[in-house]
C-alpha cells in the first residue's frame, strides 16, 4: 500500500461509512472494505473508472462533483474523502464545506504547489510548472485551482475547520525530517485530516 | 426469419401457463376470482434455488423476453440483447423468469380473457391494475416456483418501477433491484402523453366502450395513434435525425438534413405522407395495433400514471426503502426525455437518505428511452459486471 493511502486508512475507523469523492477505479474503497469492513460509496465521472468500480464490487454513483453534493444528507457518513481532486474542482472551498456537512470527518489530499520544485521552475523559467505529475499546459490542465499547504491552512482557519492531522509526502509518497520541518517547501502531496470545530 | 438460432440465444422457448385459484385482492379494492400467468424461463435453477432472476416487462412488453417461439420467427424476444448465454443477464449463470403481467394481452389474465361472471370477454370490465398488484402476483408466482429469494429483480421503464416496488413490498425477498430508465413516479408531462394515447383509443368509433371484441372488431386507428405518440417519446431528437436523415440533398452538408428524408423524393403539396418519419410512425403504429389489445394499452398507461410508491409513506419515498436491505443498481440514458436521468437521480437520492447500497450510472446514448432495450456497450458491460458480482455473492453466501 502506498504510504499516503496507508496513512489515510489508519484514520478510518473499522465499520465506518466512507464517501470517496472522485474515487477512481475504487482501489481505496475496496481496500477499506476488506481491511476495515468500511461501507463505502464512491462518486466518479470517468466511465472506465466506474466500470472498474463495478467489477471490484465497489458501490459507485456517476456524479459530477462540480454540480454539488445536495443529494447527500448531512451527517450521513463518518468520513468523506477527497484525494488528489481538490485542485480540479470549480469551487473547492464549497466542496470542503460540503464534505464536512456530509461527513463527521474529512480527508483531503492535494499536490502542494508551494513545493520547491514548482517554485524553482517558476522562478527560473518564468513559466507554469510542468512535471511528470502535472504534465498539462496551463490552458488544457484539469487542475484549475492549485494551492499550497499554507493556502489550505488559511482556508481551514477562515472556515473554522479543525485540522486533526496534516502531513506531506514526496512523489514516492514518503515523508522525511525535512518535510516535517518545512512542509510547504519540501512536501509534494499534502494530506489533511479534518473535522468540524 | 432466422435461419439458425444464434449461439448466444436462449433458443426456441415454450411458454408455460400457471393457474392460480385463490382470489386476488387488487389495490382498487376489486378482486379477480382466479388468474393465469404466462411465463417463460431461461437457464437452469441451481440446487440452492439462489440464482433466480425476475425480469419485469414495460408498457408493451410481455413474457417473451428472449429467444424464439419458432425457428421461423421474424425476431427474438424484446430483451434478447441482454438475456442469453454469456450476455449481461447470463443464462449460463442465472435462472431467468419472465412473465406477462395481469391485464396484459399475451396469455395472462387480462381484458381479452373470459370474465367468469358474464361468460364474455372482460374487455373494459377488467379491473384497473397497479404496479403493486403486479408485484403481488409476481410474488405468488415466486412461491409457486419455490424460489426463496430473487438474486435480482430487473426491469426497464415500467419494468424498473416493478423492481423498485419489489424492494419496498418484499424487501427481504430479493438480493438486488435493478431499475433501468425508470422514475419514482410519472410527471405531469408523462401523464399528459398517456392521456393523449388513451383518448386516441377511446375516441375511435370502433372502440364501442371497450366492447369491441364482442363486435369482432378493434379500435385499430386509435391504437395506432396511441402507439405513434408513444413511440415519439421513446426516441430522441437526435436518434430521429440519424434514423431519417440519411439522404443528402445537393444543397445540404452531409448529416445536416435534420432527419427530413422524403418518402418519394419530392414534396406532395398535399396532406399525404411526405417524410420518412411519418411513414415509419404509421408503419410502427399499424403493426402494433394488429398485435396488441387496446384495453390492455389503457390499463398499462393507467398503471404507469398511478405508480407512486411514496403515497404509502407520506410522500417520502425514502421511508418506503427503510426496510429494504437489497443492493440497488440504477441506470439512466442521457437522451431519454421520457424518464430522463434526473428521474433516476431522484430515486438514488431517496436511497442515499436511508444509507442503501446503491450504484448509479448515466449512460451517454443517442437512442432516447429506447436505449434500455439496445446493446449499448457501456450499459451492457456494466449490467453484466454488476450481475456477475451478484452471482458471486449469492453462490458464496449459499456455500
Amino acid at each position: 500500500m502506498r504510504p499516503d493511502l496507508d496513512l489515510i486508512q489508519s484514520w478510518i475507523e473499522p465499520g465506518s461509512r466512507v464517501l470517496d469523492l472522485g474515487c477512481g477505479g475504487g482501489t481505496l474503497l475496496k481496500y477499506l472494505k476488506t481491511s476495515k469492513n468500511a461501507r463505502g460509496i464512491g462518486l466518479e465521472i470517468n466511465e472506465k473508472n466506474i466500470q472498474n468500480c463495478i467489477e471490484k464490487g465497489v458501490r459507485v454513483i456517476e456524479q459530477n462533483l462540480d454540480k454539488g453534493l445536495g443529494n447527500f444528507q448531512s451527517d450521513s457518513f463518518d468520513t468523506v474523502l477527497l484525494t488528489q481532486t481538490l485542485q480540479a474542482l470549480h469551487k473547492p472551498d464549497l466542496l470542503v464545506d460540503e464534505m464536512l456537512r456530509i461527513g463527521t470527518k474529512g480527508i483531503v489530499t492535494f499536490p502542494n504547489f508551494g513545493n520547491w520544485k514548482s517554485r524553482l521552475y517558476l522562478a527560473t523559467k518564468g513559466k507554469m510548472p510542468i512535471s511528470k505529475f502535472m504534465p498539462h499546459q496551463w490552458y488544457n490542465t484539469p487542475n484549475i485551482h492549485f494551492c499550497t499547504v499554507k493556502d489550505f491552512d488559511a482556508l481551514c482557519a477562515a472556515k473554522n475547520i479543525k485540522v486533526l492531522a496534516r502531513t506531506v509526502v514526496n512523489s514516492k509518497h514518503q515523508g522525511n525530517w525535512a518535510m516535517k520541518l518545512w512542509p510547504n517547501f519540501f512536501g509534494e502531496t499534502a494530506i489533511y485530516h479534518l473535522s468540524r470545530n | 426469419m432466422i435461419n439458425s438460432v444464434p449461439s448466444d440465444s436462449v433458443g426456441i422457448i415454450k411458454p408455460k401457463e400457471f393457474h392460480f385459484d385463490n382470489p386476488l385482492e387488487l389495490a382498487s379494492g376489486r378482486q379477480l376470482p382466479f388468474f393465469d400467468l404466462i411465463v417463460e424461463t431461461y437457464g437452469e435453477l441451481n440446487v440452492n434455488k439462489s440464482n433466480a432472476v425476475l425480469v419485469c416487462h414495460a408498457l408493451s412488453g410481455d413474457h417473451h423476453a428472449a429467444g424464439y417461439h419458432a425457428a421461423n420467427d421474424r425476431k427474438a424476444g424484446w430483451w434478447d440483447a441482454c438475456i442469453g448465454p454469456g450476455k449481461a443477464i447470463d443464462t449460463d449463470l442465472f435462472f431467468v423468469v419472465s412473465l406477462n403481467n395481469i391485464g396484459g394481452c399475451s396469455g395472462s389474465t387480462g381484458p381479452t380473457s373470459t370474465n367468469p361472471e358474464t361468460g364474455k370477454y372482460y374487455g373494459p370490465d377488467f379491473p384497473v391494475v397497479t404496479v403493486k398488484d403486479w408485484v403481488n402476483t409476481q410474488f405468488i408466482l415466486m412461491k409457486r416456483l419455490e424460489i426463496p429469494k430473487w438474486a435480482a429483480v430487473i426491469g426497464g421503464s415500467l419494468g424498473g418501477m416493478q423492481a423498485i416496488q419489489w424492494a419496498i413490498s418484499y424487501s427481504e425477498k430479493l438480493h438486488s433491484a435493478i431499475c433501468i430508465a425508470g422514475a419514482p413516479k410519472l410527471s405531469a408531462q408523462n401523464i399528459a402523453f398517456n392521456e393523449v394515447a388513451r383518448q386516441s383509443i377511446t375516441s375511435d368509433p370502433n372502440f364501442f366502450e371497450g366492447r369491441y371484441l364482442e363486435k369482432n372488431t378493434s379500435p385499430k386507428k386509435g391504437l395506432t395513434l396511441a402507439r405513434m405518440v408513444g413511440h415519439i417519446t421513446y426516441l430522441s431528437d437526435n436518434a430521429m435525425r440519424l434514423k431519417f436523415g440519411k439522404t443528402v440533398m445537393d444543397f445540404e452538408k452531409e448529416g445536416n438534413n435534420f432527419g427530413r428524408d422524403l418518402r418519394s423524393g419530392k414534396l406532395s403539396f398535399g396532406f399525404n405522407v411526405d417524410f420518412q418519419v411519418e411513414s415509419y410512425l404509421h408503419y410502427q403504429g399499424e403493426r402494433f395495433s394488429e398485435n396488441f389489445d387496446a384495453n390492455t394499452y389503457l390499463l398499462m398507461t393507467k398503471a404507469l400514471d398511478y405508480f407512486d410508491p411514496s403515497v404509502d409513506y407520506g410522500g417520502d419515498l425514502s421511508r418506503g426503502f427503510s426496510e429494504s436491505n437489497c443492493d440497488f443498481l440504477l441506470i439512466s440514458f442521457s437522451t431519454d426525455w421520457r424518464f430522463p436521468p434526473e428521474r433516476s437521480r431522484e430515486i438514488v437520492e431517496d436511497l442515499l437518505k436511508t444509507n442503501k447500497e446503491v450504484t448509479y450510472l448515466e449512460i451517454e446514448a443517442d437512442q432516447g428511452h429506447d436505449a434500455f432495450l439496445l446493446p449499448i456497450p457501456r450499459y451492457v458491460a456494466a449490467l453484466k459486471s454488476y450481475l456477475n458480482r451478484i452471482y458471486n455473492e449469492i453462490t458464496t453466501n449459499a456455500s
